[in-house]
């Protein structure tokens, strides 16, 4: 059985940490990763640009919508994600816009943290 | 000398910009600042006299600062040296450079941006204002606006919004966006709201100075810009024929003076004749005019009236039928309607209006515009509720105090 963990917090809290605390809150996520890495639980995990970047895309009338900003619709719940390669955003807009919910919910296009390093 | 390199340096400017965003990987930031360097260094180099091309020169200076910058951040020397042989032969190919302010435009009007974004960071990358001019022309906070921009920029990088001209496929929707930009700074800085007067004059210019750019870019661009360039003709025209009129819309103490009572001899009759020569053109685009383009018509109609009384209504309530059928909307019905009842007479125009009310009930130009029909009517008493109802709902105070002198001529009269 897969389960997905959707992780939710306040952007001002992590911005407003001091360096130090900055450092040991991320190591407590690379730390977490490993370990669920070596007992078999992890699949795939990513963090997320911030809420600052997202796009979410509408199809209405065959029409596609983009709006700045996250999904804020309340009476919609999450049914599902997928995770693309996408050339840029217009690619990943248009990819976005062809998921079948899109024609009566929403889809929050985010971007996923890059590390230069990698 | 300074104040010759200053202009030249302000005219290049967004040209300069935009070729470095696209050297930059659409990184803008980073172009912003290499651009600034090459503006601050040339103001240093040429003290002793221009360059023979100042362009490429100031590209030139950016751009080595760009790679220098993305050379040192990624240290992916194999890769930069490549890009950098490709830039760097011997002095800037001026005939070779593309003009990139296209992709510039697209970009800073990607629908995944907030409009508010959108517009001031069109003003700010393409026009040459400063953060605060922006922030003051908006009435926004300085800190505000520079965080609206930096927040934009950076979904720009993050969310990697493509720098580039949109495809084919694309390209109608989007260049409605880039449009719809122009025209909202236009109108912001057109609108008898509020704000600094000199300010507001200032983003007229700078939305009539884009539209120009923007016609002359589609122009020349790609073949399937050649719609785009009728309906931004169409824009122009129409920013220049409002434009032309813009200090006889009100009189010496900030009232509003309506259009049959202007004073005509004060149009700007060079700018309406460059208007009136955009408007054939911006008509005959293929599979049909555009809304700009007849709402242009419409504007070069009144413009070219010799008097109120000489006016086209006929022409002008034909054009705003084929703008309702073509692009219909509550407000261009409403604007027919009055078109209607100038040829056939008030009643004919309240017919077109009642139907209306649940669309307009609370846009004050509706009341206003149906109070005046009642009055010309003979109806004292419906056109004074009308008046007031439309009083309820206005936002700027010359626009009351004329409603209010309506209300009261007619209650003096009953």
């Amino acid at each position: 059985m897969q389960y997905l963990c959707l992780i939710y917090q306040d952007e001002k809290i992590t911005d407003a940490m001091t360096p130090a605390q900055q450092g040991a809150f991320f190591g407590g996520y690379m730390q977490f990763t490993k370990d669920i890495r070596s007992s078999g639980h992890f699949v795939g995990g990513d963090a997320l640009q911030p809420v600052a970047t997202a796009t979410t895309v509408r199809v209405r009338d065959g029409k596609i919508t983009t709006t700045d900003g996250p999904f804020a619709e309340t009476r919609e719940q999450l049914g599902g994600y997928y995770l693309i390669e996408a050339k840029d955003l217009d690619d990943a807009i248009a990819v976005a816009a062809r998921i079948p919910s899109a024609a009566h919910g929403s889809i929050e296009v985010r971007p996923i943290q890059v590390h230069a390093n990698m | 000398m300074h104040e010759r390199i200053t202009a030249l340096i302000r005219a290049e400017r967004s040209r300069i910009l935009a070729s470095t965003i696209r050297v930059a990987n659409g990184d803008f930031e980073l172009a912003e600042e290499a651009v600034q360097d090459a503006c601050v260094a040339a103001l240093d180099a040429w003290q002793g006299g221009l360059p023979d091309q100042p362009r490429a020169w100031l590209m030139q200076v950016a751009r080595n600062k760009v790679v220098d910058v993305i050379r040192r951040r990624v240290r992916l020397r194999e890769l930069v040296a490549d890009q950098i042989e490709d830039d760097a032969t011997g002095a800037i190919d001026l005939v070779a450079v593309p003009d990139d302010r296209m992709r510039l435009m697209f970009t800073c009007c990607h629908p995944a941006l907030a409009v508010e974004a959108q517009i001031a960071l069109t003003l700010h990358t393409l026009g040459g204002l400063t953060t605060d001019e922006i922030a003051r022309a908006f009435l926004v906070a300085p800190p505000t606006m520079a965080q609206r921009l930096v927040r934009a920029k950076t979904k720009i990088r993050a969310a990697k919004i493509p720098y580039e001209v949109p495809e084919a496929r694309e390209l109608g929707a989007r260049s409605d966006a880039v449009m719809a930009v122009l025209y909202l700074i236009f109108n912001e800085g057109y609108a008898a709201t509020q704000g600094d007067a000199l300010v507001r004059r200032e983003l007229c210019h700078e939305a009539i100075r884009l539209g120009h750019l923007l016609v002359e870019l589609t122009g020349a661009g790609r073949a399937e810009l050649g719609e785009i360039a009728a309906e931004a003709q169409g824009l122009l025209a129409l920013m220049l024929l409002h434009d032309a009129r813009r200090d006889t819309r009100t009189d010496v103490h900030g009232d509003v003076v309506l259009l049959d009572q202007q004073d005509r001899t004060r149009w700007d009759r060079a700018q309406i004749d460059v208007a009136l020569a955009m408007v054939p053109p911006a008509l005959r685009r293929r599979g049909g005019p555009g809304p700009y383009a007849l709402q242009a018509a419409i504007a070069a109609l009144h413009s070219a009236a010799p008097t109120a009384e000489a006016t086209d209504w006929q022409q002008i309530a034909a054009l705003f039928a084929e703008l309702e059928r073509r692009y219909p909307s509550p407000v261009v019905s409403l604007n027919r309607a009055v078109a209607v009842a100038m040829v056939e007479g008030p009643a004919a125009g309240l017919a077109l209006i009642e139907p209306l009310a649940d669309a307009l009930g609370e846009y004050h130009l509706w009341h206003a515009t149906r109070a005046d029909l009642l009055r010309r009517q003979g109806d004292r008493s419906r056109a004074v509720e009308a008046y007031r109802a439309a009083l309820a709902f206005v936002g700027s105070a010359p626009e009351r105090r004329f409603l209010t002198r309506r209300v009261e001529e007619l209650d003096g009269t009953s």
